[in-house]
């Protein structure tokens, strides 16, 4: 194997021989160049996402459950040095895998579950793939930690950095909810309000990561942030009862985290954990950032960028990087990505919280109402098992549902006032 | 006046270090020529064998995504900006 050494290698002959944890190179997806685990994120020969690869793992099912009661129960299989439960962080991981049997009843489906990551410490599935960047920020020397956000990440990003002692500048679009720029402003930090699109964010955090020395999550550590979405899928597999389901419907931003969880599932067969079994992985998008869905029902194979118009800002990305790997992993797995409207997506927030008590963010919707829709054009079987990724909490989108969400009725403090008001309520 | 080109740094090798480059052309793919021929090898990073922009390469006319303007046939006109970015960031 040749390893070629990235120009943007600080120290490339001194990681030439790392190994971190069972991590061993960088690989890059489109013409496999291989690089050491350094802060690399696009191969110099063909600009290429490189991702990272392992070398020959042994994990059981006793050895994970043995483990700790977080996402680091899979650090075997994620580029970490050993110990990641053992130093400041946030603990991610074992969210609940909800039964959803009223949600499932209403829209004619056998069996369902929602997989609720709105059950992590920041309240969205960004605190595993953080977790797994400041790792690997901590060995590369970093002081900062920086993303550029639609309002999770930087959450996760800036209350992670304080829980390790790490400075933190997050970058999100100007227009984000008011909610998720309090929800990160509070844990201190530089928080950076940038006019544009999350587009216009990323590409302005692409040009400050080549000039600064921080660690992107997103940019810099990407290869490394990624692996951490994997745990998705290794919870819904162990929780489960170590078996795979028919299906997933997972939102799409970026396309990373759906091709992730295939991932998870196609590791988790290699070593044996599961049996083989076909997951279908559909993705979930709003008609108003839909570029992925386009590409889908067009048969390319590339995705042409949207300029994004939709409330689901924390989907809202016109050019997604993994854009074109979510394509292969639906095709190949016969899924489908499909969009819906803001007005479904609200719909689709009000039915999960009607029915399971489950307050989604605006993302979840998507994946409720693109779960809908798609079982109401016959394309995912109403007796297929399935699970929906719930990615983050409706407390942090209030704008979205408030103008359904008001008090039934208003009355003044008395018993025969409510009497009166009450009985119109009930009629 | 002429147009100036944004290197990323994991094309700086191919500009002898340099962050920006001078160069000529009235459309991006004439900008793309000459900057290939003051830093060579740099163009075939940046397109494909079929001549195409790479799928994880975005290039910039000043602010705008030339994917959503005119590809490789979008007017420069002098005294723009071109930059060129690795598309794999963010999400």
């Amino acid at each position: 194997m040749t390893v070629l050494t990235h120009p943007l290698s600080a120290a490339g002959a001194d990681l030439d021989a790392a190994q971190v944890g069972n991590a061993r190179w960088l690989a890059c997806r489109e013409c496999a160049a291989t690089y050491p685990l350094d802060a690399s994120f696009a191969c110099f020969e063909c600009f290429g996402p490189l991702e990272v690869s392992y070398l020959p793992v042994s994990v059981t099912r006793q050895s994970i459950t043995s483990g700790p009661a977080s996402m680091w129960r899979y650090q075997d299989l994620l580029p970490v040095e050993p110990g990641a439960d053992t130093r400041p962080g946030l603990q991610p991981g074992l969210t609940p895998l909800v039964r959803a049997d009223n949600l499932a009843r209403v829209l004619g489906a056998r069996a369902v579950w929602v997989k609720d990551d709105s059950g992590n410490p920041t309240h969205s599935f960004k605190d595993r793939v953080v977790a797994v960047a400041i790792e690997n920020a901590r060995r590369l020397g970093y002081r900062t930690i920086a993303c550029a956000s639609t309002g999770n990440l930087a959450n996760a990003v800036a209350a992670a950095a304080a829980r390790a002692g790490l400075a933190s500048v997050v970058f999100v679009p100007s227009n984000l909810e008011a909610g998720k720029i309090v929800t990160t402003a509070v844990y201190g930090g530089t928080l950076v309000a940038v006019d544009g699109t999350y587009d216009d964010v990323n590409r302005l955090c692409t040009e400050v990561a080549a000039a600064r020395g921080w660690g992107f999550v997103n940019v810099n550590l990407r290869p490394y942030y990624a692996e951490g979405s994997k745990t998705v899928g290794f919870e819904i597999a162990e929780q489960l009862g170590w078996r795979l389901p028919d299906a997933v419907v997972s939102p799409v931003a970026s396309g990373s985290l759906l091709t992730k969880v295939d991932k998870a599932f196609r590791e988790f067969i290699a070593l044996g954990l599961v049996d083989s079994h076909p997951t279908r992985i559909f993705g979930a998008q709003a008609t108003g950032c839909s570029p992925v869905a386009q590409a889908y029902r067009a048969g390319h194979d590339v995705v042409a960028p949207v300029r994004p118009d939709t409330i689901a800002k924390s989907l809202a990305i016109g050019n997604p990087a993994d854009g074109p790997y979510a394509l292969d992993v639906v095709r190949r797995t016969g899924g489908a990505i499909a969009d819906v409207s803001d007005a479904e997506i609200v719909d689709g927030i009000r039915l999960l919280a009607q029915t399971e008590g489950i307050f989604a963010e605006t993302a979840g919707g998507v994946v409720v109402a693109t779960y809908r829709k798609l079982l109401q054009q016959g394309i995912i079987d109403p007796d297929a098992e399935v699970v929906l990724l719930n990615t983050g909490d409706g407390l942090k989108t209030l704008d979205a549902v408030q103008a359904h969400c008001q008090p039934t009725i208003t009355v003044p403090g008395s018993f025969e006032a409510f009497e009166a008001a009450y009985q119109g309520v009930s009629a | 006046m002429s147009v100036q080109v944004r290197i990323p740094t994991i094309l700086r090798p191919y500009s002898g270090g340099a962050a920006e480059v001078d160069v000529q052309g009235d459309t991006l793919r004439e900008v793309l020529a000459s900057l290939e021929s003051s830093c060579p090898g740099i163009s075939a990073r940046v397109l494909d064998d079929a001549g195409q922009l790479r799928r994880f390469v975005n290039l910039y006319v000043d602010d705008d995504d030339v994917r959503f303007l005119e590809g490789l046939d979008t007017p420069v006109r002098v005294g723009a900006k071109v930059s060129i970015i690795p598309a794999v960031a963010g999400g």
